[in-house]
């Protein structure tokens, strides 16, 4: 004798209801970790994603220089993952941000951080991830109003249109602010247990830090990235208007965080260490570039990027021995190595510190 | 179980985890990384990143200038 199943006779404890899963964009800041931590609390599976474009503050530059080596270093996406108890993806987008850095839709802000392109391509990558794996729904910890360019009312429903999101990006600090997403309408969250921020205080984020208990966390600086920083924006324009063109490569961008760099010359460059740890990075470049170092005296290692002739070698040669242990000598000896392994001994005298135009540091 | 090894020399952080992750996301349950970096970063995240993905840290080698952080891949997706 056959026998159907109705839904009565279905034993109560068969009826699993799928937990839902949300992709947190975690930049190691506090608002992404409330975030994330407000869906957690609500039952959500939630693992997050950190995109790496080259630019990112996270480590470089105390990774390079020597005196910030004791300093204890840890990436801090990393660290909020652990804290929060969920597993973090990193991804590598060098290559499609680039489009992003050259070409931004929507222009940049204060420097070349072009925020609004970069917040729609990340949760746009991010929108990628969630249907590979399986995931329900995107969070961020984008707060309205908090950023000029990028977190307004009227730039959010850019971001979900360009994402390609669209009501499937929730934001869980400002979202009763905003029209319900899916996951609030079709309650896989609580819209009640959500949080109405805006504004560029940052009060209420530390109240709920504390109410989470969180007592540690990356202080908010005014970006997340070196695109924000007026001096290497400064020189990222003039890697493009020197080469004519505004590709780069990862090696280009990472130079640009290291040592001082001057243009004495419009066809070439200088990029001189600043201590052991920069000369120590920059030895690593040393069949790139025509690389010059003093065997005089002691100092640093510079990197000449562009075509110097002798003359123009000669002024490198006077500059780097201003930077060198023998600064105040008659004579400093100074070894130039040429990309095709020759070598040339120049004898010079370092140049004085007002014979250094200001307008040669970039 | 195999034995497995990444060159992770002068990257920088974050690029020897993405590395890492990379790599381990091609290994089987019980296979093992050797990962050698000279970031001094990865002393911290290489662990942290094996801990939160469910891989074990066999050990960990740091000669100043080169760390050395052998992983037991747990089999949980990464
Ligand atoms: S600060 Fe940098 S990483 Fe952050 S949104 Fe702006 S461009 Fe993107």
């Amino acid at each position: 004798m056959s026998s159907s199943i109705t839904p009565s006779t279905i034993p109560l404890k068969s009826i699993v209801v799928a937990q839902r899963k949300a992709v947190s964009l975690i930049s190691g800041g506090l608002d992404s970790m409330l975030a994330t931590k407000v869906i957690i609390d609500q039952g959500i599976h939630v693992e997050g994603i950190n995109f790496f474009t080259g630019f990112c503050v996270e480590g470089h530059t105390h990774a390079i220089r020597k005196k910030d080596q004791n300093k204890s270093k840890r990436n801090n996406a990393l660290w909020v993952a652990e804290q929060l108890g969920i597993k973090l993806h990193i991804v590598d987008v060098i290559e499609p941000y680039k489009e992003v850095v050259i070409n931004p839709k929507h222009g940049y802000g204060a420097n070349l951080n072009p925020c609004l392109d970069c917040k729609g391509f990340m949760v746009g990558k991010a929108y990628e991830w969630m249907q590979q794996h399986g995931f329900d729904f995107i969070i961020t910890g984008e707060v309205m109003g908090q950023r000029p360019m990028s977190q307004r009312r009227d730039t959010f429903p850019v971001i979900e249109r360009e994402s390609g999101a669209g009501d499937l990006l929730l934001r869980p600090l400002c979202a009763k602010k905003l029209p319900p997403t899916l996951p609030e309408r079709e309650a896989w969250v609580d819209r009640d247990k959500l949080h109405d921020f805006h504004g560029r205080s940052r009060k209420p984020q530390m109240a709920l830090a504390e109410q989470f208990g969180i007592t540690e966390y990356a202080q908010p600086a005014g970006g997340c990235c070196f695109l924000t920083d007026a001096s290497y924006a400064n020189k990222l324009s003039d890697l493009w208007e020197n080469r004519g063109s505004r590709e780069y490569e990862l090696d280009d961008i990472m130079l640009l965080k290291v040592g001082r760099h001057l243009r004495p010359r419009q066809h070439f460059k200088i990029i001189i260490s600043r201590e052991e740890g920069e000369t120590k990075f920059l030895e690593g470049y040393r069949k790139a570039f025509t690389h010059l170092y003093p065997t005089s005296h002691g100092g640093p290692l510079a990197l000449i990027d562009g075509t110097a002739q002798d003359d123009d070698l000669q002024l490198a040669a006077q500059l780097l021995a201003r930077y060198s242990q023998g600064r105040n000598a008659n004579q400093v000896s100074i070894n130039v190595c040429f990309m095709n392994g020759d070598t040339t001994s120049l004898h010079v005298k370092p140049l004085a510190k007002e014979d250094i135009p200001k307008t040669w540091y970039l | 179980m195999s034995e497995h090894h990444l060159d992770a020399r002068r990257l920088l952080c974050p690029l020897p985890v993405i590395r890492t992750q990379n790599a381990v996301q091609n290994l089987r349950q019980g296979d093992r990384l050797s990962v050698v970096c000279t970031d001094p970063g990865s002393v911290n995240d290489i662990p942290t990143w094996s801990r939160i993905n469910g891989h074990k840290v066999l050990e960990i080698n740091n000669d100043n200038d080169e760390i050395t952080i052998l992983i037991e891949v747990n089999g949980l997706d990464s």
